[in-house]
């Protein structure tokens, strides 16, 4: 599978699925983009999507010279509130330092890879209104607005 | 959501030019093509000019080009330019904030906004020529793309 997910397009740069030692690399990525530590998430996200993989669930990391420079999550959800099986991506990381160099775009190439090997032609995802920078990058990968609304309340 | 005309004509002369940065084009070759008054297009091009997104050479052959970065530019860079584009909160009281219908509406209109804003922020000049290349309605220009690659390619056989 490793040398399958290998991206070719920027020699230094490999796309694979993550190991347990990329774990730490991956909680101190997130600290250093979201300044918080989450290790236990990390830890419990790498346990479900990275080493307990069904060919379903896809745990990527970008990798150049043995540093993560980023990572992408995603699954294959299926017939919530009627959806056809559907590609979910829900975390997308790069480095600050190494963005606006393709990184984030060849991450999202290759899980999309990874759906369509399973079958898969739509993919979705989630992203905060207000994060422009996440949802420019989406919308330059040809994600546009799809056919469900995320709703939410507060609970009294 | 309805934009207005000088919006829509910025909109059409950005995406245009954008589309091949080193092409100069008169603004009557653009209100040609998009059925648009030449006199008022002329004018927001020229207001274009002054923000330093299209850049006008004047003399034969003159015209505007895009001298912006595409991928950076957004819709709503371009929109707020000529007209405002506000909360619904923040505008006048023809919804009756003082009532509780009218906080209600207040409510709902703010989600539509918020929505439309977030969408018009999101899309860069960049994003919105891929998906002008990539619907179905483009197909002519994939047509004329590939045309001009066959021509090439058979250009280099020769």
């Amino acid at each position: 599978m490793k040398a399958a997910l290998a991206v070719e397009t920027d020699v230094a740069l490999e796309i694979r699925p993550a190991v347990a030692a990329d774990v730490p690399l991956v909680i101190a990525l997130d600290e250093e983009v979201t300044g918080l530590a989450k290790p236990d998430y990390w830890q419990d996200t790498f346990e479900r999507f990275g080493a307990r993989q069904r060919g379903e669930r896809f745990f990527l990391v970008a990798e150049r010279q043995g540093r993560v420079e980023g990572f992408v999550i995603g699954e294959i959800r299926a017939w919530e509130f009627g959806s056809p099986p559907c590609g979910w991506i829900f975390a997308i990381q790069v480095r600050p330092k190494s963005r606006l160099k393709g990184v984030a775009t060849q991450l999202f190439d290759a899980i999309c890879d990874c759906f369509r090997k399973v079958g898969v032609v739509n993919i979705r995802t989630m992203a905060a209104r207000d994060d422009i920078t996440i949802l420019s990058f989406f919308r330059s990968q040809g994600m546009m607005a799809g056919p469900f609304f995320e709703l939410e309340a507060t609970l009294e | 959501m309805k934009l207005q005309k000088a919006t829509c004509f910025a909109l059409f002369a950005v995406l245009e030019l954008a589309a091949d940065p080193a092409r100069q084009l008169a603004a009557a070759e653009i209100a040609d093509k998009y059925g648009i008054s030449q006199h008022h297009l002329a004018k927001v091009l020229r207001y274009l000019g002054r923000t330093g997104i299209v850049e006008s050479a004047r003399g034969i052959g003159g015209g505007y080009r895009f001298t912006g970065n595409s991928k950076r530019l957004t819709l709503m860079d371009v929109i707020e330019l000529f007209e405002p584009i506000e909360p619904t909160h923040r505008r006048g009281e023809e919804l009756r904030p003082t009532t509780d219908v009218g906080r209600a509406l207040r409510v709902v209109l703010n989600e539509v906004d918020e929505q439309a804003l977030a969408t018009f922020r999101s899309i860069t000049i960049s994003t919105m020529l891929k998906i002008v290349s990539l619907r179905p309605w483009a197909a002519n220009i994939r047509e004329r793309q590939s045309s001009a690659e066959s021509r090439r390619s058979e250009a280099r056989h020769r």
